[in-house]
């Protein structure tokens, strides 16, 4: 069952998701990324139907960049939070796709953010937001540990937390996650927290 | 002859297109535009009109992006220019969406004159009335590309051309003084280029330079200022040693 959580810490936020591609009893692969770099200063976790969750989110990808070509500088976490959310809606009452994403950016003006968009176009700005199974695990620790400015190393002990609750509750838990940052910087790949690693081939 | 030069889809009798070549006319009145390849660099150099004592000269943006590795210079008419640029940018991204790779040089050239020819075609259409120089790096390549279209869909590649007013004496410049260069060489040619027909001063030139590296990047004026300052001394240096060949050494 899909992972996707994260936080907003100080001057940062951080988006973790789990990496197993599942079909029905198959596990495809195990370090699938679900975590798109939407441009410099943002990502886009996504959960939900594999093929829509691509399309989707790469569809989102095109636009925000055509969007910064036309008018020379780039959308603001909160535009593209909210053109993403009016995509879903208006796909919804005709094919609509079945994709949860949480929208991390940083905007030099309003600093970190972390937008809810859930499959039906439901559109919030949170501090904390998970969806899938493991929710019901990483929102209660996220409640009880979460405090606003938390530093990186704060949140990724947090992180951690969560991963272990779910790894450890959840009857089928992901093995392996990825945990992807957002800051003044930029937006990048943290770090992995693999338990399953896909075997190396053997040598002849 | 004027029987058939009001529907673009009309030939005359003895095989023009008529709006065509008026189109080509005012692309001929439109500013100087010239772009120039280097081995590692292309350039484009725009005429830029004065400016209107109280209009936002940064708001009329002359060398645009079309995607991070392409980028276009136009001559004629700018409102027309809009509508293309915004068509290509749509078809940068679309392309990027559709095949997971961005666009060649000559790919998007295509389609942009691919565009301007369709509107030599159709019905109640006027032609585009614009030539463009398109320049960029193909992904996985090191190699420049300059391309060049005007209001009839042709286009072609080029080591260095000129398009818009005065283009045929740019063009004229360009045959006689092109050789191979590289880095600031190429930058100080297309601004030779230009000096050619338009005022000297940064005030009156855009300049953007493309790397693989660092994409593209426009000039500021004080760098445009400091480049015709070494090409005036270098014209003026060459001037004097035309003028006193055998001057003997001073003791």
């Amino acid at each position: 069952m899909e992972c996707v959580f994260g936080l907003v810490g100080n001057d940062f936020a951080v988006v973790v998701a789990d990496t197993s591609a599942v079909h029905s009893i198959l596990v495809h692969k195990s370090n699938e990324d679900k975590i798109m770099i939407l441009d410099s200063h943002k990502l886009i976790a996504a959960s939900g139907e594999p093929g829509d969750r691509v399309q989707f989110t790469e569809y989102i990808q095109k636009n925000v960049a055509l969007y910064q070509f036309r008018n020379g500088i780039p959308l603001t976490t909160a535009a593209a939070a909210n053109f993403t959310r009016g995509e879903l809606a208006t796909a919804l009452r005709k094919n609509p796709y079945s994709v949860n994403i949480l929208l991390a950016g940083y905007d030099k003006e309003t600093g970190p953010s972390l937008y809810y968009i859930d499959y039906i176009a439901t559109l919030h700005k949170v501090d904390k937001g998970a969806f899938g199974y493991g929710s019901y695990f990483s929102l209660s620790l996220m409640d009880r540990h979460y405090h606003s400015g938390m530093t990186v190393e704060e949140a990724i002990d947090l992180v951690d937390k969560c991963i272990m609750e779910i790894r450890s509750r959840l009857v089928v838990a992901p093995p392996n996650f990825v945990i992807k940052i957002v800051d003044k910087d930029g937006a990048k790949e943290y770090a992995w927290r693999e338990s399953v690693k896909d075997a190396a081939v053997a040598s002849a | 002859m004027a029987r058939y030069d009001r529907a673009i889809t009309v030939f005359s009798p003895d095989g023009h297109l008529f709006q065509v070549e008026y189109a080509l006319e005012a692309v001929r009145k439109g500013n100087a535009a010239v772009g120039v390849r280097g081995t590692d660099i292309v350039v484009l150099g725009v005429e830029k009109k004065s400016a209107a004592k109280l209009q936002d000269s940064r708001s009329v943006r002359k060398i645009v992006s079309l995607d991070d590795h392409v980028a276009l210079a136009c001559a004629g008419l700018k409102a027309d220019a809009r509508v293309l640029i915004n068509r290509a940018r749509i078809e940068c991204q679309s392309h990027r969406l559709t095949v997971e790779d961005p666009v060649t040089v000559e790919y998007i050239t295509r389609y942009i004159a691919g565009l301007q020819q369709k509107y030599t075609q159709s019905g109640g259409v006027r032609p585009f009335g614009l030539s463009t120089l398109i320049i960029g790096f193909d992904p996985y390549t090191d190699v420049p590309s300059l391309y060049h279209t005007d209001p009839s869909g042709t286009f072609s590649a080029w080591k260095a051309n000129a398009t818009g007013r005065n283009s045929n004496s740019m063009r004229e410049y360009l045959e006689k003084n092109y050789k191979e260069t590289s880095g600031q060489e190429t930058v100080k040619l297309a601004i030779r280029a230009l000096l050619e027909v338009v005022e000297s001063g940064g005030k009156n030139i855009e300049v953007a330079v493309m790397t693989k590296v660092h994409g593209l990047r426009q000039l500021e004026e004080a760098e445009i200022d400091a480049i015709v300052a070494e090409i005036e001394a270098e014209k003026a240096a060459a001037e004097a040693a035309k003028k006193a060949p055998a001057a003997p050494k001073e003791t």
